[in-house]
Protein backbone atom coordinates (compact mmCIF):
# COMPACT_ATOMS: atom_id res chain seq x y z
CA UNK A 1 0.00 0.00 0.00
CA UNK A 2 1.68 3.18 -1.31
CA UNK A 3 1.45 6.03 1.56
CA UNK A 4 0.43 9.45 1.77
CA UNK A 5 3.89 10.37 2.29
CA UNK A 6 5.46 8.42 -0.05
CA UNK A 7 3.18 10.51 -2.62
CA UNK A 8 4.52 13.90 -1.29
CA UNK A 9 8.03 12.34 -1.29
CA UNK A 10 7.27 12.37 -5.54
CA UNK A 11 5.16 15.40 -5.70
CA UNK A 12 7.89 17.92 -3.85
CA UNK A 13 10.22 15.60 -5.49
CA UNK A 14 8.52 16.47 -8.76
CA UNK A 15 8.08 20.52 -7.86
CA UNK A 16 11.95 20.80 -7.03
CA UNK A 17 12.87 19.42 -10.82
CA UNK A 18 10.61 21.72 -12.21
CA UNK A 19 12.15 24.86 -9.95
CA UNK A 20 15.70 23.65 -10.75
CA UNK A 21 14.96 23.34 -14.46
CA UNK A 22 16.21 20.01 -14.79
CA UNK A 23 13.29 19.00 -17.10
CA UNK A 24 14.78 15.96 -18.76
CA UNK A 25 14.73 14.01 -14.85
CA UNK A 26 11.53 15.68 -14.46
CA UNK A 27 10.14 13.70 -17.42
CA UNK A 28 12.01 10.40 -15.90
CA UNK A 29 9.33 10.99 -13.14
CA UNK A 30 6.51 9.96 -16.02
CA UNK A 31 5.40 6.84 -17.53
CA UNK A 32 5.82 5.96 -21.38
CA UNK A 33 1.75 6.68 -21.62
CA UNK A 34 1.60 9.56 -19.66
CA UNK A 35 -1.00 12.44 -20.16
CA UNK A 36 -0.52 16.18 -19.37
CA UNK A 37 -3.39 18.65 -18.94
CA UNK A 38 -4.15 22.18 -18.23
CA UNK A 39 -7.69 22.76 -18.80
CA UNK A 40 -9.04 26.41 -20.07
CA UNK A 41 -10.02 28.56 -16.94
CA UNK A 42 -13.63 28.92 -17.67
CA UNK A 43 -14.06 24.84 -18.47
CA UNK A 44 -15.06 22.50 -15.41
CA UNK A 45 -12.14 20.59 -13.73
CA UNK A 46 -13.54 17.13 -15.82
CA UNK A 47 -13.90 18.48 -18.94
CA UNK A 48 -12.97 16.47 -22.13
CA UNK A 49 -9.94 17.73 -24.22
CA UNK A 50 -11.22 16.08 -27.50
CA UNK A 51 -14.68 17.57 -27.14
CA UNK A 52 -13.59 21.27 -25.55
CA UNK A 53 -10.77 23.93 -25.81
CA UNK A 54 -7.67 23.20 -23.37
CA UNK A 55 -4.45 25.51 -22.69
CA UNK A 56 -2.23 22.05 -22.73
CA UNK A 57 -3.53 18.96 -23.51
CA UNK A 58 -0.14 16.31 -24.25
CA UNK A 59 0.04 13.15 -24.53
CA UNK A 60 3.48 11.32 -23.93
CA UNK A 61 4.94 12.42 -27.35
CA UNK A 62 4.29 16.13 -27.13
CA UNK A 63 5.17 16.28 -23.47
CA UNK A 64 8.27 14.92 -24.47
CA UNK A 65 8.20 17.72 -27.41
CA UNK A 66 7.75 20.34 -24.82
CA UNK A 67 10.49 19.47 -22.91
CA UNK A 68 12.96 19.42 -26.01
CA UNK A 69 11.28 23.00 -27.11
CA UNK A 70 11.87 24.10 -23.14
CA UNK A 71 15.43 23.31 -23.53
CA UNK A 72 15.95 25.54 -26.34
CA UNK A 73 17.35 29.03 -26.24
CA UNK A 74 15.17 29.48 -29.04
CA UNK A 75 12.56 29.12 -26.72
CA UNK A 76 12.19 32.75 -26.70
CA UNK A 77 9.63 32.88 -23.84
CA UNK A 78 11.34 31.00 -21.29
CA UNK A 79 14.62 31.87 -22.03
CA UNK A 80 16.25 33.86 -20.47
CA UNK A 81 14.34 31.45 -17.66
CA UNK A 82 12.03 32.79 -15.35
CA UNK A 83 12.45 31.64 -11.93
CA UNK A 84 9.55 29.51 -11.08
CA UNK A 85 8.43 27.91 -7.32
CA UNK A 86 6.11 25.28 -6.92
CA UNK A 87 4.21 25.07 -3.86
CA UNK A 88 2.35 21.84 -3.45
CA UNK A 89 0.19 21.33 -0.05
CA UNK A 90 -3.36 19.64 0.37
CA UNK A 91 -2.48 16.25 -0.69
CA UNK A 92 -4.68 13.59 -0.52
CA UNK A 93 -5.28 10.18 -1.36
CA UNK A 94 -8.56 9.24 -3.29
CA UNK A 95 -8.59 5.86 -3.84
CA UNK A 96 -6.86 3.05 -6.25
CA UNK A 97 -8.03 0.90 -8.78
CA UNK A 98 -6.22 -1.60 -11.12
CA UNK A 99 -2.57 -0.35 -9.37
CA UNK A 100 -3.61 3.11 -9.94
CA UNK A 101 -3.72 5.31 -7.36
CA UNK A 102 -5.73 8.72 -7.64
CA UNK A 103 -4.16 11.46 -5.89
CA UNK A 104 -5.21 15.30 -5.25
CA UNK A 105 -3.36 18.07 -3.80
CA UNK A 106 -3.70 22.48 -3.88
CA UNK A 107 -0.71 23.87 -6.24
CA UNK A 108 0.63 27.59 -6.25
CA UNK A 109 3.24 28.12 -8.71
CA UNK A 110 4.95 31.37 -8.96
CA UNK A 111 6.53 32.60 -12.13
CA UNK A 112 9.04 35.87 -12.26
CA UNK A 113 10.06 37.44 -14.82
CA UNK A 114 11.06 40.91 -16.40
CA UNK A 115 9.91 42.02 -13.01
CA UNK A 116 6.65 40.57 -13.46
CA UNK A 117 5.88 38.01 -10.84
CA UNK A 118 2.48 35.80 -11.38
CA UNK A 119 0.89 33.31 -9.68
CA UNK A 120 -0.70 30.49 -10.94
CA UNK A 121 -3.49 28.47 -8.57
CA UNK A 122 -5.36 25.39 -8.68
CA UNK A 123 -5.51 21.68 -7.84
CA UNK A 124 -3.51 19.01 -8.93
CA UNK A 125 -5.05 16.11 -10.26
CA UNK A 126 -3.03 13.04 -10.35
CA UNK A 127 -2.89 9.30 -11.58
CA UNK A 128 -0.14 7.63 -10.21
CA UNK A 129 0.80 3.99 -11.08
CA UNK A 130 3.43 1.67 -9.42
CA UNK A 131 6.03 0.02 -11.32
CA UNK A 132 8.92 -2.00 -10.96
CA UNK A 133 10.90 1.24 -10.85
CA UNK A 134 9.28 2.71 -8.17
CA UNK A 135 6.01 5.43 -7.69
CA UNK A 136 5.30 6.80 -11.49
CA UNK A 137 3.20 9.70 -12.62
CA UNK A 138 0.92 8.36 -15.28
CA UNK A 139 -1.67 11.83 -15.77
CA UNK A 140 -1.76 14.96 -14.37
CA UNK A 141 -4.06 17.74 -14.87
CA UNK A 142 -3.07 21.26 -13.57
CA UNK A 143 -6.80 22.77 -13.17
CA UNK A 144 -6.31 26.64 -12.35
CA UNK A 145 -8.69 28.23 -9.68
CA UNK A 146 -8.08 31.32 -11.66
CA UNK A 147 -11.12 33.67 -13.69
CA UNK A 148 -8.50 33.58 -16.72
CA UNK A 149 -4.44 33.98 -17.36
CA UNK A 150 -5.01 37.83 -17.06
CA UNK A 151 -2.34 39.00 -16.13
CA UNK A 152 0.00 35.73 -16.49
CA UNK A 153 -0.70 35.90 -20.69
CA UNK A 154 0.88 31.89 -20.63
CA UNK A 155 1.78 28.53 -19.34
CA UNK A 156 5.00 28.49 -20.71
CA UNK A 157 6.04 26.97 -17.42
CA UNK A 158 5.12 23.44 -16.97
CA UNK A 159 2.92 23.92 -13.90
CA UNK B 1 10.08 62.80 -50.45
CA UNK B 2 9.37 62.04 -47.24
CA UNK B 3 6.21 62.65 -45.99
CA UNK B 4 5.31 62.46 -42.92
CA UNK B 5 1.17 62.28 -41.71
CA UNK B 6 0.21 61.63 -38.55
CA UNK B 7 2.01 58.73 -36.99
CA UNK B 8 3.28 57.83 -40.65
CA UNK B 9 6.30 58.56 -42.46
CA UNK B 10 6.55 57.85 -46.16
CA UNK B 11 8.29 57.48 -49.42
CA UNK B 12 7.62 55.29 -52.00
CA UNK B 13 10.60 56.07 -54.20
CA UNK B 14 13.09 55.04 -50.99
CA UNK B 15 10.87 52.77 -49.96
CA UNK B 16 10.08 53.61 -46.77
CA UNK B 17 7.08 53.24 -44.56
CA UNK B 18 7.79 53.96 -40.96
CA UNK B 19 4.69 54.24 -37.79
CA UNK B 20 6.10 56.30 -34.82
CA UNK B 21 6.46 54.33 -32.34
CA UNK B 22 4.89 57.13 -29.80
CA UNK B 23 1.54 54.88 -31.31
CA UNK B 24 2.47 52.58 -28.90
CA UNK B 25 3.31 54.51 -25.93
CA UNK B 26 1.34 57.70 -25.36
CA UNK B 27 -1.90 58.31 -23.21
CA UNK B 28 -3.00 60.77 -25.81
CA UNK B 29 -2.83 57.99 -28.46
CA UNK B 30 -4.60 55.41 -26.29
CA UNK B 31 -7.70 57.79 -25.41
CA UNK B 32 -7.95 58.35 -28.98
CA UNK B 33 -8.04 55.10 -29.92
CA UNK B 34 -11.32 54.64 -27.90
CA UNK B 35 -12.35 57.71 -29.72
CA UNK B 36 -12.03 57.42 -33.58
CA UNK B 37 -11.31 53.44 -33.58
CA UNK B 38 -13.56 51.87 -30.87
CA UNK B 39 -16.38 53.66 -30.67
CA UNK B 40 -16.52 53.85 -34.43
CA UNK B 41 -15.56 50.41 -35.91
CA UNK B 42 -17.73 47.40 -36.23
CA UNK B 43 -16.39 45.14 -33.27
CA UNK B 44 -16.62 41.42 -33.08
CA UNK B 45 -19.34 40.54 -30.08
CA UNK B 46 -19.73 36.76 -30.71
CA UNK B 47 -20.36 34.26 -32.89
CA UNK B 48 -24.24 32.84 -33.23
CA UNK B 49 -23.54 29.07 -31.91
CA UNK B 50 -22.51 30.59 -28.81
CA UNK B 51 -25.91 31.71 -28.16
CA UNK B 52 -27.53 28.57 -30.04
CA UNK B 53 -30.89 28.28 -27.97
CA UNK B 54 -33.74 30.45 -27.27
CA UNK B 55 -32.49 32.21 -23.69
CA UNK B 56 -28.69 31.74 -24.22
CA UNK B 57 -26.76 34.41 -22.85
CA UNK B 58 -22.82 35.06 -22.65
CA UNK B 59 -21.43 37.95 -21.08
CA UNK B 60 -19.14 40.19 -22.89
CA UNK B 61 -16.58 42.98 -22.52
CA UNK B 62 -16.07 44.76 -25.98
CA UNK B 63 -14.35 48.29 -25.85
CA UNK B 64 -14.26 48.31 -21.80
CA UNK B 65 -18.13 48.21 -21.92
CA UNK B 66 -20.43 45.79 -19.82
CA UNK B 67 -22.49 43.75 -22.33
CA UNK B 68 -25.06 40.62 -22.32
CA UNK B 69 -25.32 39.22 -26.01
CA UNK B 70 -28.25 36.70 -25.92
CA UNK B 71 -31.35 35.05 -28.07
CA UNK B 72 -34.13 36.07 -26.41
CA UNK B 73 -37.17 33.65 -26.15
CA UNK B 74 -38.49 34.94 -29.23
CA UNK B 75 -35.03 33.60 -31.23
CA UNK B 76 -33.84 37.42 -31.85
CA UNK B 77 -30.25 38.20 -31.56
CA UNK B 78 -29.46 41.20 -28.89
CA UNK B 79 -26.56 42.78 -27.42
CA UNK B 80 -27.52 45.23 -24.16
CA UNK B 81 -25.79 47.10 -21.86
CA UNK B 82 -25.28 45.08 -18.68
CA UNK B 83 -26.71 47.86 -16.26
CA UNK B 84 -30.15 48.14 -14.28
CA UNK B 85 -32.46 51.01 -15.98
CA UNK B 86 -32.61 51.83 -12.24
CA UNK B 87 -29.95 53.03 -10.24
CA UNK B 88 -27.46 50.53 -12.25
CA UNK B 89 -26.33 47.33 -11.21
CA UNK B 90 -25.57 44.42 -13.56
CA UNK B 91 -28.46 42.95 -14.48
CA UNK B 92 -26.45 39.60 -15.87
CA UNK B 93 -24.26 37.98 -13.23
CA UNK B 94 -22.87 35.05 -14.68
CA UNK B 95 -20.18 34.65 -17.40
CA UNK B 96 -22.79 32.39 -19.28
CA UNK B 97 -26.46 30.17 -19.16
CA UNK B 98 -29.66 30.44 -20.39
CA UNK B 99 -32.56 32.62 -18.99
CA UNK B 100 -36.12 33.41 -19.93
CA UNK B 101 -35.42 36.64 -17.63
CA UNK B 102 -33.12 38.61 -16.01
CA UNK B 103 -33.29 39.83 -12.77
CA UNK B 104 -31.57 42.60 -10.84
CA UNK B 105 -30.68 41.10 -7.19
CA UNK B 106 -30.74 45.27 -5.99
CA UNK B 107 -34.28 45.88 -5.37
CA UNK B 108 -35.75 42.92 -7.94
CA UNK B 109 -36.65 44.18 -11.31
CA UNK B 110 -36.98 41.60 -13.75
CA UNK B 111 -36.53 41.91 -17.20
CA UNK B 112 -37.72 39.84 -20.30
CA UNK B 113 -34.56 38.51 -22.90
CA UNK B 114 -36.05 40.70 -24.86
CA UNK B 115 -35.02 43.39 -22.51
CA UNK B 116 -38.56 44.89 -21.51
CA UNK B 117 -39.36 45.30 -17.96
CA UNK B 118 -41.32 42.39 -16.57
CA UNK B 119 -41.90 43.44 -13.08
CA UNK B 120 -41.23 46.07 -10.54
CA UNK B 121 -41.58 45.80 -6.68
CA UNK B 122 -43.33 48.53 -4.92
CA UNK B 123 -45.20 49.32 -8.88
CA UNK B 124 -47.82 51.32 -7.33
CA UNK B 125 -45.39 53.88 -6.26
CA UNK B 126 -44.30 54.63 -9.48
CA UNK B 127 -46.31 57.15 -12.08
CA UNK B 128 -48.75 54.46 -13.91
CA UNK B 129 -47.08 54.80 -17.87
CA UNK B 130 -43.83 54.17 -16.22
CA UNK B 131 -43.66 50.88 -18.17
CA UNK B 132 -45.35 52.18 -21.38
CA UNK B 133 -42.65 55.33 -21.16
CA UNK B 134 -40.20 52.25 -21.74
CA UNK B 135 -37.48 53.55 -19.19
CA UNK B 136 -37.69 50.93 -17.10
CA UNK B 137 -36.05 48.50 -20.11
CA UNK B 138 -32.64 47.48 -20.81
CA UNK B 139 -30.80 49.24 -23.77
CA UNK B 140 -29.30 47.87 -26.41
CA UNK B 141 -26.20 48.81 -27.66
CA UNK B 142 -26.89 51.22 -30.92
CA UNK B 143 -26.46 48.97 -33.84
CA UNK B 144 -25.92 45.02 -33.60
CA UNK B 145 -25.22 42.87 -37.15
CA UNK B 146 -24.73 39.42 -37.80
CA UNK B 147 -22.47 38.35 -41.13
CA UNK B 148 -22.89 34.55 -41.63
CA UNK B 149 -22.49 33.91 -37.90
CA UNK B 150 -20.12 36.21 -37.07
CA UNK B 151 -21.89 39.03 -34.38
CA UNK B 152 -20.34 42.79 -34.61
CA UNK B 153 -22.07 45.38 -32.97
CA UNK B 154 -21.19 49.48 -33.67
CA UNK B 155 -21.23 52.14 -30.84
CA UNK B 156 -21.74 54.41 -33.59
CA UNK B 157 -25.56 55.27 -34.60
CA UNK B 158 -24.57 56.47 -38.19
CA UNK B 159 -22.21 53.71 -38.81
CA UNK B 160 -22.62 52.39 -42.62
CA UNK B 161 -23.67 48.44 -42.90
CA UNK B 162 -22.09 46.16 -41.79
CA UNK B 163 -21.53 44.69 -45.63
CA UNK B 164 -19.81 48.04 -46.65
CA UNK B 165 -17.55 47.97 -44.00
CA UNK B 166 -16.58 44.51 -44.33
CA UNK B 167 -16.27 45.21 -47.77
CA UNK B 168 -13.80 43.02 -49.58
CA UNK B 169 -13.42 41.51 -46.50
CA UNK B 170 -16.37 39.24 -47.05
CA UNK B 171 -15.02 37.46 -49.18
CA UNK B 172 -12.66 35.77 -46.89
CA UNK B 173 -15.40 35.30 -44.27
CA UNK B 174 -17.52 33.28 -46.73
CA UNK B 175 -14.52 31.06 -47.13
CA UNK B 176 -14.71 30.42 -43.21
CA UNK B 177 -19.13 30.57 -43.24
CA UNK B 178 -18.86 27.93 -45.86
CA UNK B 179 -16.76 25.42 -44.67
CA UNK B 180 -19.66 23.40 -43.44
CA UNK B 181 -22.75 23.11 -44.64
CA UNK B 182 -24.60 22.98 -40.97
CA UNK B 183 -23.21 26.00 -39.79
CA UNK B 184 -19.68 26.94 -37.88
CA UNK B 185 -19.71 26.30 -34.12
CA UNK B 186 -17.69 27.71 -31.15
CA UNK B 187 -16.24 25.23 -29.30
CA UNK B 188 -16.45 25.41 -25.41
CA UNK B 189 -13.61 26.46 -23.50
CA UNK B 190 -12.04 30.37 -23.91
CA UNK B 191 -8.67 31.22 -23.69
CA UNK B 192 -8.55 34.89 -22.06
CA UNK B 193 -4.84 35.76 -21.63
CA UNK B 194 -3.75 39.39 -21.40
CA UNK B 195 0.10 40.77 -22.88
CA UNK B 196 1.84 43.14 -21.46
CA UNK B 197 2.27 45.30 -24.29
CA UNK B 198 0.37 47.56 -27.15
CA UNK B 199 -2.52 45.94 -28.73
CA UNK B 200 -1.63 47.13 -32.09
CA UNK B 201 1.30 44.66 -31.67
CA UNK B 202 -0.95 41.98 -31.86
CA UNK B 203 -2.43 43.44 -34.79
CA UNK B 204 0.70 43.35 -36.86
CA UNK B 205 1.72 39.68 -35.40
CA UNK B 206 -1.88 38.17 -36.46
CA UNK B 207 -0.78 38.23 -39.74
CA UNK B 208 2.69 38.00 -40.02
CA UNK B 209 4.15 35.55 -42.05
CA UNK B 210 7.88 37.13 -41.95
CA UNK B 211 8.47 36.13 -38.05
CA UNK B 212 7.62 32.46 -38.10
CA UNK B 213 11.62 30.94 -38.99
CA UNK B 214 13.34 32.64 -35.85
CA UNK B 215 10.50 33.93 -33.63
CA UNK B 216 8.66 30.21 -34.14
CA UNK B 217 11.76 28.19 -34.54
CA UNK B 218 11.30 25.62 -31.93
CA UNK B 219 7.88 24.79 -33.50
CA UNK B 220 8.84 24.20 -36.61
CA UNK B 221 11.37 22.11 -35.34
CA UNK B 222 8.45 20.44 -34.18
CA UNK B 223 6.53 20.59 -37.01
CA UNK B 224 9.61 19.11 -39.14
CA UNK B 225 9.23 16.39 -36.87
CA UNK B 226 5.48 15.56 -37.09
CA UNK B 227 3.14 17.07 -39.75
CA UNK B 228 5.87 17.70 -42.83
CA UNK B 229 6.95 14.05 -42.43
CA UNK B 230 6.33 12.85 -46.50
CA UNK B 231 5.10 15.95 -46.79
CA UNK B 232 7.39 18.67 -47.60
CA UNK B 233 4.88 21.84 -48.60
CA UNK B 234 6.78 24.90 -48.91
CA UNK B 235 5.30 28.05 -46.53
CA UNK B 236 4.57 30.33 -50.02
CA UNK B 237 1.35 32.95 -50.89
CA UNK B 238 0.77 36.07 -51.20
CA UNK B 239 -0.52 39.05 -48.71
CA UNK B 240 -3.68 42.19 -49.74
CA UNK B 241 -4.75 44.99 -48.56
CA UNK B 242 -8.72 44.54 -48.91
CA UNK B 243 -9.77 48.45 -47.84
CA UNK B 244 -11.12 50.00 -44.87
CA UNK B 245 -8.22 48.84 -43.01
CA UNK B 246 -9.03 45.00 -43.66
CA UNK B 247 -6.08 42.92 -44.83
CA UNK B 248 -4.91 38.90 -45.21
CA UNK B 249 -2.41 37.07 -46.08
CA UNK B 250 -3.25 33.40 -47.99
CA UNK B 251 -0.97 31.14 -48.42
CA UNK B 252 0.21 27.07 -48.71
CA UNK B 253 2.01 25.88 -45.43
CA UNK B 254 3.64 22.29 -44.35
CA UNK B 255 1.25 21.47 -41.92
CA UNK B 256 -2.41 19.49 -42.00
CA UNK B 257 -5.80 21.10 -41.94
CA UNK B 258 -8.84 19.41 -40.39
CA UNK B 259 -11.10 20.91 -43.44
CA UNK B 260 -8.99 18.68 -45.65
CA UNK B 261 -5.68 19.07 -46.23
CA UNK B 262 -4.32 15.42 -44.81
CA UNK B 263 -0.74 14.67 -44.09
CA UNK B 264 0.66 11.14 -43.64
CA UNK B 265 0.68 11.48 -40.01
CA UNK B 266 -2.88 11.37 -39.80
CA UNK B 267 -2.87 7.55 -40.85
CA UNK B 268 -5.49 5.61 -42.91
CA UNK B 269 -8.79 6.97 -40.95
CA UNK B 270 -7.64 10.25 -41.97
CA UNK B 271 -7.10 10.00 -45.07
CA UNK B 272 -10.72 8.68 -45.66
CA UNK B 273 -11.81 11.40 -43.33
CA UNK B 274 -10.52 14.38 -45.18
CA UNK B 275 -11.10 12.81 -48.75
CA UNK B 276 -15.14 12.85 -47.47
CA UNK B 277 -14.74 16.34 -46.27
CA UNK B 278 -13.27 17.67 -49.49
CA UNK B 279 -15.62 15.88 -51.55
CA UNK B 280 -18.62 17.37 -49.73
CA UNK B 281 -16.78 21.00 -50.29
CA UNK B 282 -16.22 19.85 -54.13
CA UNK B 283 -19.88 19.10 -53.86
CA UNK B 284 -20.87 22.73 -52.72
CA UNK B 285 -18.73 24.91 -54.15
CA UNK B 286 -17.01 23.86 -57.35
CA UNK B 287 -13.33 22.33 -57.38
CA UNK B 288 -11.33 25.79 -56.94
CA UNK B 289 -13.38 27.12 -54.07
CA UNK B 290 -12.82 23.83 -52.61
CA UNK B 291 -9.22 23.70 -53.39
CA UNK B 292 -8.82 26.88 -51.69
CA UNK B 293 -10.87 26.29 -48.37
CA UNK B 294 -8.89 22.80 -48.28
CA UNK B 295 -5.37 23.81 -48.85
CA UNK B 296 -4.82 27.66 -48.63
CA UNK B 297 -4.33 29.10 -45.21
CA UNK B 298 -5.45 32.22 -44.29
CA UNK B 299 -4.97 35.20 -41.75
CA UNK B 300 -7.41 37.79 -41.79
CA UNK B 301 -7.65 41.02 -40.40
CA UNK B 302 -11.04 42.63 -39.89
CA UNK B 303 -10.32 46.38 -39.07
CA UNK B 304 -9.30 46.81 -36.35
CA UNK B 305 -9.40 43.46 -33.89
CA UNK B 306 -11.32 40.60 -35.41
CA UNK B 307 -8.54 38.42 -36.25
CA UNK B 308 -9.73 34.80 -37.89
CA UNK B 309 -6.96 32.75 -38.70
CA UNK B 310 -7.64 29.64 -40.98
CA UNK B 311 -4.64 27.82 -40.48
CA UNK B 312 -3.81 24.45 -38.44
CA UNK B 313 -6.97 24.70 -37.03
CA UNK B 314 -9.38 27.86 -36.81
CA UNK B 315 -9.21 30.43 -34.25
CA UNK B 316 -11.43 33.83 -33.76
CA UNK B 317 -9.47 36.61 -31.74
CA UNK B 318 -10.44 39.92 -30.65
CA UNK B 319 -8.39 42.47 -27.97
CA UNK B 320 -8.58 45.50 -26.55
CA UNK B 321 -6.44 47.93 -24.53
CA UNK B 322 -6.21 48.59 -21.08
CA UNK B 323 -3.24 50.33 -21.17
CA UNK B 324 -0.84 51.54 -23.87
CA UNK B 325 1.13 48.22 -22.40
CA UNK B 326 -1.19 45.86 -21.49
CA UNK B 327 -4.41 44.56 -23.96
CA UNK B 328 -6.57 41.69 -22.65
CA UNK B 329 -7.10 39.13 -25.45
CA UNK B 330 -9.80 36.38 -26.35
CA UNK B 331 -9.74 33.61 -28.25
CA UNK B 332 -12.14 31.06 -29.51
CA UNK B 333 -11.84 27.55 -31.51
CA UNK B 334 -14.25 27.45 -34.44
CA UNK B 335 -15.36 24.27 -35.88
CA UNK B 336 -17.75 22.86 -38.32
CA UNK B 337 -20.85 21.96 -36.35
CA UNK B 338 -21.36 18.81 -37.88
CA UNK B 339 -17.58 17.34 -37.93
CA UNK B 340 -16.37 13.69 -37.13
CA UNK B 341 -15.02 13.39 -33.30
CA UNK B 342 -11.92 12.34 -35.04
CA UNK B 343 -12.11 15.72 -37.00
CA UNK B 344 -12.84 17.65 -33.72
CA UNK B 345 -9.96 15.81 -31.67
CA UNK B 346 -7.36 16.30 -34.22
CA UNK B 347 -8.36 20.00 -35.04
CA UNK B 348 -8.35 20.93 -31.04
CA UNK B 349 -4.73 19.23 -31.45
CA UNK B 350 -3.95 21.20 -33.78
CA UNK B 351 -4.60 23.95 -32.24
CA UNK B 352 -2.84 23.78 -29.17
CA UNK B 353 0.29 22.98 -30.80
CA UNK B 354 0.41 26.55 -32.08
CA UNK B 355 -2.36 28.65 -30.56
CA UNK B 356 -3.20 29.85 -27.51
CA UNK B 357 -0.83 30.47 -24.11
CA UNK B 358 0.24 26.79 -23.68
CA UNK B 359 0.73 26.32 -27.45
CA UNK B 360 4.29 25.87 -29.07
CA UNK B 361 3.97 29.61 -30.65
CA UNK B 362 1.77 31.92 -28.96
CA UNK B 363 3.90 32.10 -25.87
CA UNK B 364 6.94 33.22 -27.88
CA UNK B 365 4.47 35.71 -29.97
CA UNK B 366 3.47 37.13 -26.88
CA UNK B 367 7.23 37.26 -25.56
CA UNK B 368 8.19 39.39 -28.78
CA UNK B 369 5.27 41.41 -28.29
CA UNK B 370 6.18 42.52 -24.97
CA UNK B 371 10.08 42.33 -26.03
CA UNK B 372 8.53 45.27 -28.47
CA UNK B 373 7.07 47.08 -25.70
CA UNK B 374 10.18 47.39 -24.18
CA UNK B 375 12.11 49.05 -26.50
CA UNK B 376 9.88 51.63 -27.56
CA UNK B 377 10.79 52.86 -23.83
CA UNK B 378 13.07 54.81 -26.28
CA UNK B 379 10.18 55.81 -28.43
CA UNK B 380 11.40 59.63 -28.05
CA UNK B 381 14.83 59.41 -28.33
CA UNK B 382 17.00 60.50 -31.27
CA UNK B 383 17.19 58.07 -34.29
CA UNK B 384 15.10 55.19 -32.96
CA UNK B 385 11.64 56.89 -32.78
CA UNK B 386 10.62 54.83 -35.64
CA UNK B 387 9.63 51.34 -36.65
CA UNK B 388 10.22 50.06 -40.18
CA UNK B 389 7.20 48.56 -41.76
CA UNK B 390 8.59 48.17 -46.13
CA UNK B 391 8.95 45.26 -46.49
CA UNK B 392 7.76 44.45 -50.15
CA UNK B 393 7.25 47.81 -50.80
CA UNK B 394 6.97 48.24 -54.91
CA UNK B 395 6.76 44.64 -55.25
CA UNK B 396 4.68 41.65 -55.65
CA UNK B 397 3.17 41.19 -52.54
CA UNK B 398 4.07 38.04 -50.87
CA UNK B 399 2.69 36.44 -47.46
CA UNK B 400 6.01 37.41 -45.84
CA UNK B 401 5.71 41.21 -46.51
CA UNK B 402 4.28 43.99 -44.80
CA UNK B 403 1.67 45.05 -46.91
CA UNK B 404 -0.99 43.57 -44.67
CA UNK B 405 0.28 45.89 -41.92
CA UNK B 406 0.57 48.88 -44.39
CA UNK B 407 -3.52 48.49 -45.07
CA UNK B 408 -3.98 48.66 -40.82
CA UNK B 409 -1.51 51.49 -40.09
CA UNK B 410 -3.15 53.75 -42.96
CA UNK B 411 -6.65 53.24 -41.48
CA UNK B 412 -5.97 53.82 -37.66
CA UNK B 413 -3.89 56.60 -38.89
CA UNK B 414 -6.33 58.46 -40.72
CA UNK B 415 -8.42 57.89 -37.81
CA UNK B 416 -6.39 58.44 -35.10
CA UNK B 417 -4.51 61.16 -36.18
CA UNK B 418 -7.70 63.06 -37.02
CA UNK B 419 -7.80 63.66 -33.31
CA UNK B 420 -4.73 63.19 -32.03
CA UNK B 421 -1.19 64.70 -33.31
S1 LIG C 1 -30.50 48.83 -9.36
FE1 LIG C 1 -31.57 47.25 -10.36
S2 LIG C 1 -33.45 47.13 -9.30
FE2 LIG C 1 -32.41 48.77 -8.35
FE1 LIG D 1 3.56 34.09 -34.37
Amino acid sequence: MTTRSEVEDLLYLEADLLDAWKLKDWLELYTDDAEYEVPSADLPGDADPAKSLFYIADNRFRLQERVVRLNKKTMWSEYPRSKTRHLVTNVRLLGAENGELRVRAAFAVYRTKWGNTDIYVGSYEYVLRETDAGLKIRKKRAILELDSLRPQGRVSILL
Amino acid sequence: METVTGFIAEDQAQGLFRVARTAFTEESVFRAEYESVFEKCWLYVGHESEVRKNGDFVRRTIAGRNLVFNRDTSGKLNVFFNVCPHRGAEVCREKHGNAKHFQCFYHGWIFGSDGSLKSQPGKERYIADFGAQGRGNLVTVPRFANYRGFCFINFDPTACSIEEYLGNAREYLDLVADQSEAGMVVVSGMQEYSIRANWKLLVENSNDGYHAATTHATYLDYVAKTHVMGNDVALRGIGRELGNGHAVVEYTAPWGRPIANWIPIWGEEGKREMERIHAGLVARHGKDKADRIAFKNRNILIFPNLVVNDIMSLTVRTFYPLKPDLMHVTGWALAPENESEWAREYRLNNFLEFLGPGGFATPDDVEALESCQGGYRNAKEVGVGWNDISKGMGLDPQYDDEVQMRSFWKEWNRRVSAVCK
